[in-house]
């Protein structure tokens, strides 16, 4: 964005709460406005509401002002906004803006947020944004249980840090229009909440998202960008915004900052009979996605196994840090975190291999579609056959040795072992999404989707989809998209859905082209459109059964243009699937933890992914390891903390701790495909797995080291010193 | 991440550093930049003149000096992991200057800048003020030595005088050990271990472990006494006064020096 070239462009920079919790008293931008061309704005100047919830059923009251009014309720919310000519200068003005803070206690953790005594808004009467699952217990639930155990973790807050930052620019038109460059993963729906909320009709907005690097969830339209277009509207210049990174850092969304305390109940003989999961959400200061992401926790609260009872509970709550939206698995990883950790417990306290409770708890390979007890419609799966193809990939039988060996002899370096099996839910409200495919004058083909990418690679992956079922070489298909003027429709990328329904809306539009191409040949040919066929090795169109009566698409696109009939090879289609589908996996990780120092050091990770049908391998894997790193990042490394006044501790790369490729080993991928009968690909999403299935894995591998030592957890992220907390407690 | 505004002067030479640093009160020298560069950055450092000495290549050297190593205070940490004097003489430098940071850190980062930082999580400072080295300093005055034990007087505060330079740091011939707990590769130790024998007797120094680089003498004259590695370590406690901070508590920081500094000794 900052390399657009916008005629007479003005730089945003957003003057940031250095507070969590205060009234303002006073904003002096004096001294400010004293610097040349600097133009200072508050809520004063500003004439549009609030933005979000947005969801139903969250407290309405909740909702984030686009700059606060008369309270800051965490360190990064917005002031005021210094417009200028250049971003030096913005940051010079910045300081100089005088903020007067009547400070109030900071609400940061949310179990004292859930206590109602401090109130983030005293108009909402709680702390509380929504809850979900019911509060009523079932006194019998664990009836007819041998064992029954319980344990509580948190999943940590994570900050998304993103490499590229977020940046926004915008211009007015002459026509009245406005155009907006956006950091962004939902052009489409970008230009629909903009017009809500700046009261405008979408066809006066064009949104055009770029090659902005990884969203990670966290890249949606949030109040800065909306700032950044009211801003070029009321200035009537085009006006341009760059975060920096320690503003990254606390001011786009953090993901997860889940409390969670399970129960799990069975036999003896380790079949489970009954679960119980209760979630503490973190909202952050505003309620937002944040706030509904327990609802996907308690969905797939059953994981892969088939429990006869399952009870789930929920409460959102506010409190003043960065607000929370969605990371990377976004609700899941939460819930695969407790079930696998809950299955590892279950199978310490009988004494039992967790490979083998996990064995004799298995939804059937047989029994899909399958409903779960949380009420989860799994599509398809084969949940024993990853987790026996992880075990022989890793050597599990030598492994289990190796780790006996050390324990007889009491190394201080010990051996851990930990099995995740997970399922998760990708496409999960099932949504429609555009494609489209024009033949153009040359025999290629253009692809329109309304999905967005940002690094997931769609432009090769969605071209060899049309490609294929048009008999064309790949290289002659270009995928268009993120341009609300060029492509129609479209919801964007988010929640591992791209390829399942972009990608087969691309594939169907591609075989409403050909259909509309055999009308075509038809008429050129002077024979029945049904006879048509396509060779697809020679991306020809001929006759059945008669070679030599036939055109290729180069001399089809000609002639039709020739014709002023070119326009007719061209297809939308819109393609939503019946439901969600449900990737899954097993993942195996090696660890060894020095158990003096408590550093722990990830030797193998061995991973089978299971998203249906592949259509670039490549890529797929590409999605996979970065999944990976992000959830070995939680298990290992990374934790976004306050102090009790609300100040961030990691606010920079020195102090949060994301890890680089030097302190990863890699990853041995297995690749597995168990096809969805919910699109014509039988693909289902990958983006999101290699996250959800790593950190229980390498969490159980921590604590299967410690287990002679009497440790039953540790909390995440499970570094050096939350290890050594560990042993020094089960010392005590 | 826009620094404050500020003049930039490039010196050609060492007095003329000096001369430079005497205009401006708030003037910084600027080496590899790799320390002060994110503070102004984030608007922690404010110097109103930068005083570039980084294309001061004479500063930049390993040699003998009499029973000593001399190192030319612009090394860079990666100089200093491939040097051949210091593996024969010092190999507790070039071993150390490997876990430092990354490899664009350590191509761009020299010993005296690090030092002259007085960052008590400098991992050469640490083996410096272990190995009592000497520093040897330029100012309006001349030049002058100052001893290791006198270098280091508080958290990013050292004994240079601000129009001083540190020109060249000296080292004994010795053998001696660096352990460094970090939580990523990349990282400032969690805490360091150091040891080394110097004129025949265990130094032990610690790295963020308090205000500065540290000397556990206590440890040491436990050592002195016919410790054992593991009882002397457990002195640790008496030598330090660790920090909490965003890397690790105050309490894991001192298990882990106990841990390493009984570790560091056992390979001595």
């Amino acid at each position: 964005m900052e390399n657009l070239s916008l005629e007479g462009a003005l730089t945003v920079t957003f003057v940031r709460s250095l507070l969590a919790h205060a009234n303002i008293v006073d904003v002096d931008a004096t001294a400010a406005e004293a610097l040349p061309n600097v133009q200072v704005m508050t809520a004063a100047d500003l004439d549009l509401g609030v933005f979000g919830p947005g969801f139903p059923d969250v407290n309405p009251s909740m909702g984030r002002p686009l700059l606060v009014v008369d309270r800051v309720r965490f360190v990064g919310d917005i002031i005021a906004i210094v417009i200028s000519d250049d971003s030096a200068t913005g940051a010079d003005a910045a300081e100089l803006v005088y903020v007067d803070y009547d400070q109030l206690p900071a609400v940061v953790s949310p179990h004292e947020s859930a206590k109602d005594e401090a109130l983030l808004f005293p108009e909402a009467g709680t702390n509380v944004a929504t809850r979900a699952g019911s509060p009523e217990h079932d006194e019998n639930l664990f009836d007819g249980c041998d064992v029954v155990v319980s344990g509580t973790f948190v999943s940590q807050r994570m900050a998304p840090c993103p490499l590229e930052a977020r940046s926004a620019a915008a211009e007015l038109g002459p026509d009245g229009r406005i155009t907006a460059w956006l950091s962004t993963q939902t052009p489409h729906q970008d230009r629909t909440a903009l017009a809500e909320t700046l009261g405008l009709d979408p066809a006066q907005i064009r949104v055009v998202g770029l090659d902005v690097g990884g969203g990670f969830g966290a890249k949606t339209l949030n109040v800065e960008e909306v700032l950044v277009v009211w801003l070029a509207r009321r200035l009537g210049r085009p006006v341009r915004w760059t975060e920096t990174r320690s503003e990254s850092m606390t001011a786009l969304p953090h993901g997860r900052a889940a409390s969670l305390e399970y129960t799990i109940g069975g036999t003896r003989d380790g079949k489970v009979l009954a679960y119980r999961l209760e979630v503490l959400q973190d909202c952050g200061a505003y309620a937002s996605v944040g706030a509904v992401l327990p609802g996907l926790t308690g969905l797939m609260a059953s994981g892969v196994y088939a429990i006869p009872r399952i009870e789930f509970e929920s409460r959102s709550v506010v409190t003043n840090t960065t607000p929370v939206s969605a990371f990377r698995g976004a609700g899941r990883p939460e819930a695969s975190q407790a079930i696998e950790r809950a299955i590892d417990t279950f199978a310490a306290e009988l004494g039992m291999d967790p490979a083998e409770v996990r064995r004799r708890n298995f939804i059937p390979t047989n029994a899909f579609p399958y409903t779960t007890a949380s009420h989860a419609a799994y599509d398809s799966g084969d949940y024993e056959g990853a987790l026996e193809l992880a075990l022989r990939s890793v050597g599990y039988d030598a492994l289990r040795d190796e780790q006996r060996q050390r324990r007889e002899r009491a190394a201080t370096t010990q051996l851990g072992i930990g099995i995740s099996c997970y399922v998760e839910i990708t496409n999960g409200i099932a949504e429609i999404e555009f494609g489209e495919v024009e033949i153009t004058r040359d025999g290629g083909a253009i692809v329109r989707t309304g999905s967005f990418s940002h690094g997931q690679g769609h432009e090769t992956t969605f071209a060899m989809i049309a490609a294929e079922r048009l008999g064309l070489p790949v290289e002659k298909v270009t995928v268009h998209k993120g341009d609300t003027d060029e492509v129609a429709r479209g919801t964007g990328t988010y929640g591992s859905k791209s390829t399942q329904i972009g990608g087969a809306a691309a594939r169907l539009a591609a075989d409403d082209v050909l259909e509309v191409a055999k009308q075509l040949v038809g008429d050129y040919l002077e024979a029945s459109p049904a006879d048509i066929v396509l060779d697809p090795a020679l991306g020809r169109l001929h006759v059945a059964g008669a070679h030599s009566l036939g055109i290729s698409w180069a001399d089809l696109a000609l002639r039709a243009s020739a014709d002023g009939r070119l326009a007719e090879l061209r297809a939308e289609h819109e393609f939503q699937a019946a439901a969600p589908t449900f990737p899954f996996g097993a993942h195996v990780a090696v660890v060894e933890v020095d158990t003096e120092t408590g550093r722990v050091e990830l030797r193998r990770l061995v991973a089978v992914d299971d998203a249906g049908t592949l259509i670039n391998p490549l890529i797929a894997q590409g999605q996979v390891h970065g999944g990976i790193a992000a959830g070995v990042a939680q298990a290992l490394y990374e934790d976004f903390v306050y102090d009790d006044d609300g100040n961030p501790l990691t606010g920079t790369f020195v102090g949060y701790a994301f890890p680089s490729s030097a302190d990863l080993p890699s990853w041995e991928a297995v690749e597995m495909e168990t096809p969805t009968p919910l699109n014509v690909l039988g693909a289902k999403g990958i983006g999101e797995s290699g996250t959800i299935g790593a950190t229980p894995a390498v969490h159980n591998a921590v604590v299967d080291a410690l287990a002679p030592l009497g440790v039953r957890n540790v909390d995440l992220p499970a570094n050096g010193e939350n290890v050594w907390r560990a042993l020094r407690k089960a010392k005590a | 991440m826009i620094p404050a505004v500020f003049e930039y002067e490039r010196a050609g030479f060492v007095d003329e550093a000096v001369e430079l640093l005497g205009r401006d009160e708030e003037a910084k020298l600027l080496a590899g930049g790799h320390s002060l560069i994110p503070a102004m950055r984030l608007r922690f450092s404010r110097p109103s003149l930068l005083v570039d000495i980084g294309r001061l290549d004479d500063l930049r050297y390993v040699r003998e000096h009499g029973d000593r190593i001399a190192i030319g205070a612009l090394t860079r940490h990666a100089d200093l992991v491939g040097d051949a004097m210091l593996r024969e003489h010092c190999a507790l430098i070039g071993e150390a200057a490997a876990l430092i940071g990354d490899p664009q850190v350590r191509h761009r980062g020299t010993i005296g800048g690090s030092v002259a930082h007085g960052d008590p999580a400098s991992d050469l400072g640490t083996i410096l003020l272990t190995l009592d080295a000497e520093f040897v300093a330029r100012g309006p005055g001349g030049e002058r030595a100052i001893g290791a034990g006198a270098f280091f007087t508080g958290p990013f505060e050292t004994a240079l005088e601000h129009q001083e330079v540190l020109t060249e740091i000296r080292v004994p011939k010795t053998a001696g050990t660096y352990l460094k707990h970090v939580r990523r590769a990349h990282d400032w130790a969690t805490v360091g271990a150091a040891a080394a024998r110097v004129d025949g007797r265990v130094h032990v120094g610690l790295t963020s472990m308090g205000p500065t680089s540290l000397r556990a003498r206590t440890v040491e004259d436990a050592l002195a006494d016919g410790a054992t590695p593991a009882d002397a370590a457990a002195h640790v406690a008496e030598d330090a006064m660790p920090p909490t901070d965003a890397s690790a508590s105050s309490e894991y920081r001192l298990h882990l020096a106990q841990v390493l500094v009984r570790r560091a000794l056992e390979r001595m």
